[in-house]
């Protein structure tokens, strides 16, 4: 479903990904592990087209579709979600009708029909309830005042409402605690099906604990250096990423 | 400079700078003016065609007088290119309503289809709305919309000129009280040679069925707008006023200097909304309204209040402090701002509360977005009296920069001769940041609609406070302004 093929990409003049490959199938649920600075964001905001980073090689496809020679919105309708690390916040703009204003948007560009309000409502309140969250939520301006917590937490909500085919999660488990991470964990696991794939990028095994990956990647100095199953994470957090370099 | 900045830079705003202005059309239609040229002699033709009475005539000459040795205001932070008030026509009417038309069968046919085509019909459609319409074509008044339903309650809505004719105790009893003639050149001026615009006055008690509307149009070429607008609101009465502007588009500067004056009295209620869309002139500042306005409220009464929203979109320069004078005890002020400047567009946009009564509470909310080379400032003026004790303020001043060639600016005045008096003032300048268009990009909003949905957000709190219809009408007129033909 997706295929990464030796993709290079720099943030400012630094080269951040240096030739990095992963294919991803559909329902998979891939870990991005590594240290810090190894290029995990990087690698999502490459994927999602955000215009600070800048690819400098490789391919990277999205079933049949060239993902690089899309805009960041065209992949967003294309089923490329990115739920950001650092949620920004816009004022006086209220969180349904951003999602609205999305979700549309994104239908536009698929050649469906708009969806009207009466009918968004009612699908809304229902997946707010299916994500055990608070429907005040809803009204309150994007992620204006909302705790850490909340944030990622409104971050997995606006997923099941945009229903991507590709989702990835940017360090959605950091600066949670653990009861924030379960919830995020069971709204995320709620949201698994066959077709949809997932990337997890985050630093530490604990995350993992919840949703459970069929793979694990190690990414370190720009590359996949290492891939195997669960119990690779349980690995790295023992042993630290340390020993990959011996 | 950033990625974001160079794309908003590069696609959104040039395409937004040369946004076409919907309202750029001119109505063919043969009008009745005075020649262009000011002197005393063009005031009496003024007084004259409309058949005022002499203590109007009079008026209009003291005031001429006091103009004379007035000078243009230059303190603004505007640059007003040199006003020939001598090549300006200080009267234009339709010739059709040489007869003051008796009802609208008899108002112009092209008249009422240029009205529609801004969207303000004068038959039947306001009649769902529920809103009375006032429409000013040039210097005259055309046809006020449910003055019989109005006049059932007591309430007098009419043009102004009318208004002396039926009304002429209750006009001589209040004109220029709020704003005398000498307040300001611009005052001075429209005092002059005001032509139309509307009046109202809310009986004691009564709270106006329905919301009222002005239209005011400016059509014909090398004319002056001067209306004249003078509401009052009697003890316990409420009124909601509306009032939208349009021009053509002309490659000449057209100037635009009204005067607005509120008078409530006791526990009396006035809510004055403008949706201000003057021909802004073109992407190169070439054309344009200049828009120099008198505004003032008096809440003369205990507990009365007067509140301002405007959304101003148009005009090459934008002069107007919309403001209160909180004489009762008890009395408040609000004003609610949206300004949007794109292009060369100058605003120099505020307002002042003055606080002459005990516990006076006054609210100012401004929005200013500037966008391409626009300039705009927000200057307002907070001013507690000696006696006004307990008077409070609160203002929030907020700036939105939409590119890099444009300019915000904050002039707030404090001045308090009271110590129990308690001011607050809270002011912000933010660009649409990068992470919040990545944001929207991710989501699968596209640049522009992302750029329009910021904005919204941004003027919320003001756009809350207009009347439903007028709200809607705000915003997309903003998205208008906000329009590019990105692809």
């Amino acid at each position: 479903m997706l295929n990464i093929n030796n993709i290079h990409a720099n943030a400012g003049d630094k080269e951040i990904l240096k030739g990095l490959n992963l294919q991803i199938g559909a329902g998979e649920v891939h870990a991005i592990m590594g240290p810090n600075g190894a290029g995990k964001s990087t690698l999502g905001n490459v994927l999602a087209g955000m215009p600070h980073v800048e690819v400098t090689g490789g391919t990277v496809d999205l079933f049949d579709k060239n993902l690089l020679s899309l805009e960041p919105q065209e992949r967003a309708a294309e089923g490329v979600f990115l739920a950001f690390q650092y949620p920004v916040e816009i004022p006086g703009v209220n969180n349904m009708y951003f999602l609205r204003t999305a979700l549309n948007a994104q239908r536009r560009y698929r050649g469906e029909t708009e969806i009207d309000s009466a009918n968004f409502l009612r699908m809304v309140k229902q997946k707010i309830k299916d994500m055990n969250m608070r429907d005040d939520l809803l009204k309150r301006p994007v992620n204006v005042g909302f705790s850490g917590g909340e944030k990622k937490r409104n971050e997995v909500f606006q997923m099941s409402i945009l229903e991507p085919k590709l989702a990835i999660l940017d360090e959605t488990d950091s600066g949670l605690d653990i009861d924030a991470l379960k919830i995020v964990a069971d709204g995320v696991n709620r949201l698994r099906t066959l077709d949809r794939s997932f990337i997890i990028i985050t630093h530490y095994q604990r995350l993992l604990d919840y949703i459970e990956p069929d793979f694990v990647h190690v990414l370190a100095d720009g590359k996949i250096v290492k891939s195997g199953d669960k119990s690779l994470a349980l690995e790295l957090e023992e042993q630290g990423y340390g020993w990959l370099n011996q | 400079m950033s990625e974001i900045d160079k794309d908003l830079e590069n696609k959104a705003v040039k395409d937004r700078a040369n946004q076409k202005y919907k309202d750029g059309f001119v109505t063919d239609i043969e009008s009745d003016a005075l020649p262009p040229g000011l002197d005393e002699d063009v005031i009496r033709q003024i007084s004259a065609k409309k058949d005022e009475p002499e203590w109007l005539l009079t008026y209009r000459l003291n005031a001429f007088r006091t103009w004379q040795k007035m000078n243009n205001p230059d303190w603004a932070m505007l640059k007003i290119p040199a006003i020939d008030f001598q090549a300006i026509s200080y009267f234009s009417a339709p010739k059709s309503s040489k007869n003051v038309p008796k009802s609208l069968a008899e108002v112009d046919p092209k008249l009422l289809e240029t009205y529609d085509k801004l969207g303000v019909p004068l038959h039947e459609r306001e009649r769902l709305a529920g809103v009375a319409v006032d429409a000013v074509f040039d210097s005259v008044s055309v046809g006020t919309t449910f003055k019989a339903e109005l006049e059932k309650v007591g309430v007098i809505f009419s043009s102004f000129s009318e208004a002396v004719k039926d009304h002429p105790e209750l006009v001589r009893q209040h004109l220029g009280t709020v704003v005398p003639a000498r307040d300001n050149y611009f005052a001075a001026l429209n005092a002059a040679v005001f032509s139309d615009g509307s009046f109202v006055y809310i009986p004691k008690g009564v709270k106006c069925p329905m919301e009222l509307s002005t239209y005011f149009r400016i059509n014909a070429i090398n004319t002056g707008q001067f209306e004249r607008t003078l509401i009052i609101a009697e003890e316990g009465s409420y009124v909601s006023y509306l009032e939208g502007c349009t021009a053509p588009m002309r490659d000449e500067n057209q100037l635009h200097a009204a005067v607005v004056e509120l008078i409530a009295m006791k526990d009396a209620k006035i809510k004055y909304s403008t949706v201000q869309n003057w021909y802004p002139g073109d992407e190169h500042g070439k054309g344009g309204i200049y828009n120099f306005v008198t505004k003032r409220g008096l809440c003369q009464g205990v507990n009365s209040k007067i509140s301002w929203t405007q959304v101003e979109t148009g005009s090459a320069i934008t002069w107007k402090y919309p403001s209160c004078i909180l004489r009762g005890d008890r009395s408040s002020g609000e004003f609610y701002s949206v300004a949007l400047t794109n292009n060369y567009q100058q605003a120099d946009t505020g307002t002042k509360m003055i606080h002459l009564g005990k516990n006076t509470k006054s609210t100012i909310i401004s929005k200013g977005i500037s966008v391409g080379q626009s300039s705009n400032a927000y200057r307002g003026l907070v001013r507690v009296a000696k006696k006004a004790d307990h008077a409070r303020n609160f203002t929030q001043c907020d700036s939105l920069l939409i590119g890099k060639n444009c300019g915000a600016h904050t002039f707030p005045y404090m001045e308090s001769a009271n110590t129990t008096a308690k001011i607050e003032h809270e002011a912000t300048t933010s660009k649409i940041s990068e992470d919040q268009m990545n944001y929207c990009l991710q989501r699968g909003i596209a640049e522009e609609d992302a750029i329009s949905l910021i904005v919204d957000g941004f003027c919320k709190e003001v756009f809350k406070e207009l009347p439903m219809e007028f709200a809607v009408e705000a915003k997309a007129l903003l998205d208008i302004s906000l329009e590019g033909a990105i692809g």
